[in-house]
């Protein structure tokens, strides 16, 4: 197995011994309602989490995500409760501002050699100020077009519901992996992630793809917001405080090297899954407090990280080389 | 071909930074199917002229011809169209991608939009064969040997620009079977008619594989001339511009070398870094060590001080086998090591003159015997004094001294830990006059005090000044022991190109 598998592919058994452990515990747990329920109530992390596994794969880290949700939900609920716009136009507005906003670090972050560290928490203030200047409350939302989306159901036996924004998340995980895996946008991703200065003398246009990557993680924020204002019908400042930590961790957790160059969508995919399951468990033990799920989430991330290193160093590049010269 | 025609030409190529003239109205011409050697010292101009070549740099004087055409060179991307290719001593490559991926990255074909995957891989297996090389194309490129990994950098340039192609040290970090498959490499694309630019530190390669060498000193084009008409030590004298009629024997007399041994490495070695050598230090004695760039100096300085841990060998000290892993384990033994590359390795910029002179006696000492801040101002004060150390104060950050001042800084550091064995790497480069004297004095004194030594530097009539032996390095293997009387510049240039077919003067 390619040794850029191995992370995944650990995920992926933790994963399944970790939910077949819990379905022994609470057989309640392997249903279709709760699985279901996985995609729905893990929606808005999912598609943030495919965004910053671009981010994360290019070496970057993109720490405005949370921020860029609430300013969305914010934006929106405004937009349609306060001026009466449909909200397909204020959807619209919301991405074009996101697309501008990513555009603005990706030219900071490229053209002022600014780490993206810096110039992201910079982005997270301003995203989190402008949210709560244009209101400090909940804005709710009341429109018809709310009620259609939610009621676009598919159901499963089982009393299972697809609602439409967990279909959304499973399609941005595809479209995503398509993109990382099959274009050549993508493979410049992973250009800049394994070394910036060979990909610049191997012609890799850097400052477009840097440019690009960060719009993609803030349009798909601002899609998450959307999706978050969808999931709770209301626009609210403070909404997805530290989701950009939740999405770093499901990226991590999901077998993408932090320090860029490896890594897979479809893993995040498995990372957000295992954030979920551990919440559904603790929802569904009942006496156990919430912030258990923070330790576990702790655990997990040290967990792989050491993996990882473990993984990388003992293959080192150059050491083996199975073909003879 | 008729003569004078070049595929690529420079012609009075000037270059300018700041009051430096990097390189003055050089000429250089490559004709297609030949192998062309660019020889220089550090600083000689080579790399600059490559930069040019490639569109790295823009010339501030003269012009690029490409096939007779002037042309204007915006960078490494741009020289591509104009089937310029480069390939340089670390690998420009990804590592994390597959091997396909390496050679089209840009080009990869396409279906619908999207990389075509199974074309890209069968393409690669073509261009690969081409090479003799069998390797699985979607395999990660990291996973595979340097030399391989060079081999598919070559592949790439070639495929993308297939008139010129720049080698820059490719043979840098590669064995001797590794670099005799490069070069297989390299004849044959020779005899597809492409022009190379070859450029090494290592004269055997030069001859393996070059048609014609030019060589630069100072910015300066000194010649370019076709190899066979030329010696070994033709080539190092154009190089090192030492006219070797001049004498000057060593001052120190072949005092009987004092007899009490300090040190003694049996074939110690590391594997790509340097050959096997033994090599006995005697408590009292300079050993000097000459050699070109890259002929493997200041790799044996950093196995003998554990930097770069050996692999073969073993090494006594004071009579009794040891081992030097870490760094560590050599101060321990009372080693001191002032490396080449002051800023990077040397001083601690930020830190005031007083720290950078206690930390490696502190480093010592360990933690639980802090050196308070009066201890530290008497031992800075008093290196301060002795070494003639420049500074406004003691508390000023190192880094706002010159560069002679900071050498003794550093010098002052590993005295103050009373060394057995210090070694120095390159003590006199980029400092002035005065400094410079200053360190010879140095060096002098603390032989006579009974310290033993290991010097390297590229400066001859130096090193013949106050060593009372000269090894000499070449292509990472030490070829010859000078001692006594033996020594002047011109036997180390003599060593130094030496090759069985030439007697020794």
């Amino acid at each position: 197995m390619k040794r850029s598998l191995r992370p995944l592919a650990a995920t992926a058994v933790i994963f399944l011994i970790a939910y077949a452990v819990s379905v022994l515990q609470f057989p309640g747990m392997l249903s279709t309602r709760v699985l279901g329920n996985f995609l729905t109530d893990n929606a808005f992390l999912g598609i943030t989490a495919v965004g910053m596994t671009f981010v994360i794969i290019s070496g970057g880290i993109d720490l405005s995500v949370g921020a860029v949700i609430g300013f969305t939900g914010v934006l929106i609920a405004v937009l349609i409760s306060w001026l009466g716009f449909h909200p397909l136009v204020a959807f619209a507005i919301a991405l074009g501002v996101a697309a501008l906003f990513g555009a603005a670090m990706g030219v900071t972050i490229h053209y002022l050699q600014v780490p993206s560290f810096i110039v992201t928490l910079a982005g997270m203030f301003l995203a989190r100020g402008g949210a709560s200047v244009i209101t400090q409350d909940s804005v709710p939302i009341n429109h018809d077009f709310y009620s259609t989306i939610s009621d676009l159901i598919i159901r499963l036996p089982g009393g299972g519901r697809l609602s439409f924004i967990g279909l959304l998340m499973v399609a941005i995980f595809l479209l995503g992996a398509l993109l990382a895996h099959r274009t050549r946008f993508g493979s410049y991703v992973y250009a800049l992630g394994g070394n910036a200065v060979s990909a610049s003398l191997m012609g890799v246009p850097v400052a477009r793809t840097t440019i690009q990557i960060y719009m993609l993680s803030s349009v798909l924020a601002a899609l998450a917001g959307i999706v978050f204002s969808l999931y709770t019908s209301a626009g609210y400042p403070l909404a997805a405080v530290g989701v950009e930590l939740d999405a770093i961790s499901a990226v991590v957790i999901g077998g993408t090297l932090l320090t860029g160059g490896y890594g897979f969508v479809l893993g995040t995919f498995v990372g957000v899954m295992l954030l979920g399951l551990v919440q559904t468990y603790i929802i569904f033990d009942g006496t156990l407090s919430s912030w258990w799920t923070k330790i576990v989430i702790g655990v997990l991330l040290f967990l792989f990280i050491v993996l990882q290193r473990i993984i990388f160093a003992a293959s080192a590049p150059g050491e083996e080389s199975p073909e003879k010269v | 071909m008729a003569d004078g025609e070049y595929v690529l030409e420079a012609r009075g190529v000037l270059k300018i930074f700041g009051n430096h003239v990097a390189l003055d109205t050089v000429d250089f011409g490559l004709r297609s199917g030949e192998v062309h050697a660019l020889l220089g010292e550090n600083g000689a101009g080579k790399s600059t002229l490559i930069k040019i070549l490639t569109g790295a740099y823009q010339p501030d004087g003269g012009g690029i011809y490409v096939d007779g055409a002037e042309v204007s060179l915006d960078n490494p991307l741009h020289a591509q169209t104009f089937g310029i290719g480069t390939v340089y001593q670390e690998v420009n490559l990804l590592p994390n991608r597959s091997v396909a991926e390496n050679l089209f990255l840009g080009h990869q074909p396409r279906r619908f939009g999207f990389v075509d995957f199974r074309r890209m891989e069968a393409d690669a297996r073509v261009l690969l064969a081409n090479y003799d090389l069998h390797i699985d194309p979607s395999s990660e490129l990291g996973t595979h040997s340097v030399a391989v990994q060079q081999i598919v950098a070559i592949a790439r340039a070639v495929q993308l620009s297939g008139k010129v192609l720049i080698l820059d040290e490719p043979t840098a970090s590669l064995d001797r079977n590794e670099v005799e498959r490069l070069f297989e490499v390299v004849r044959g694309l020779k005899a597809k008619g492409l022009a190379i630019i070859f450029i090494t530190h290592f004269l055997d390669q030069v001859f393996a594989i070059a048609d014609r060498v030019t060589v630069l000193r100072n910015g300066k084009l000194i010649d370019t001339r076709q190899l066979d008409a030329l010696s070994r030590t033709d080539v190092v004298r154009l190089m090192l511009g030492k006219d070797i009629a001049f004498s000057g024997a060593t001052d120190v007399e072949p005092s009987e070398t004092p007899d009490e041994v300090l040190l003694e490495f049996k074939s110690y070695g590391r594997r790509r870094s340097v050959l096997p050598f033994d090599l006995t230090i005697h408590k009292g004695e300079v050993i000097g060590v000459a050699g070109l760039l890259g002929s493997g100096r200041t790799e044996v300085a950093r196995i003998m001080f554990g930097a770069d841990p050996a692999d073969q060998g073993e090494v006594m000290v004071n009579g009794k086998p040891t081992s030097l892993r870490r760094t560590t384990d050599a101060i321990r033994h009372g080693f001191g090591f002032c490396p080449e590359d002051r800023k990077a390795e040397g001083i601690l910029g930020d830190l005031s003159v007083r720290e950078n002179i206690v930390i490696a006696l502190q480093g010592k000492l360990g933690w639980f015997r802090a050196l308070n801040r009066d201890e530290q101002l008497e031992i800075a004060g008093r290196f301060g004094e002795a070494m003639d150390i420049r500074a406004a104060s003691l508390d000023m950050p190192v880094k706002l001294l010159s560069g002679g001042n900071q050498q003794k800084v550093i010098l002052s550091r590993w005295l103050a830990t009373d060394p057995a064995f210090l070694i120095l790497d390159e003590p006199t480069r980029g400092i002035d006059v005065g400094a410079h004297a200053e360190i010879v004095r140095t060096i002098n004194r603390l032989r006579e005090d009974g310290m033993a030594m290991l010097v390297i530097s590229s400066e001859l009539d130096e090193v013949v000044a106050y060593s009372s032996r000269i090894v000499v390095m070449r292509d990472r293997e030490m070829v010859a022991e000078l001692r006594g009387k033996n020594i002047n510049p011109g036997v180390i240039v003599q060593a130094i190109a030496n090759h069985t077919d030439e007697a020794v003067a």
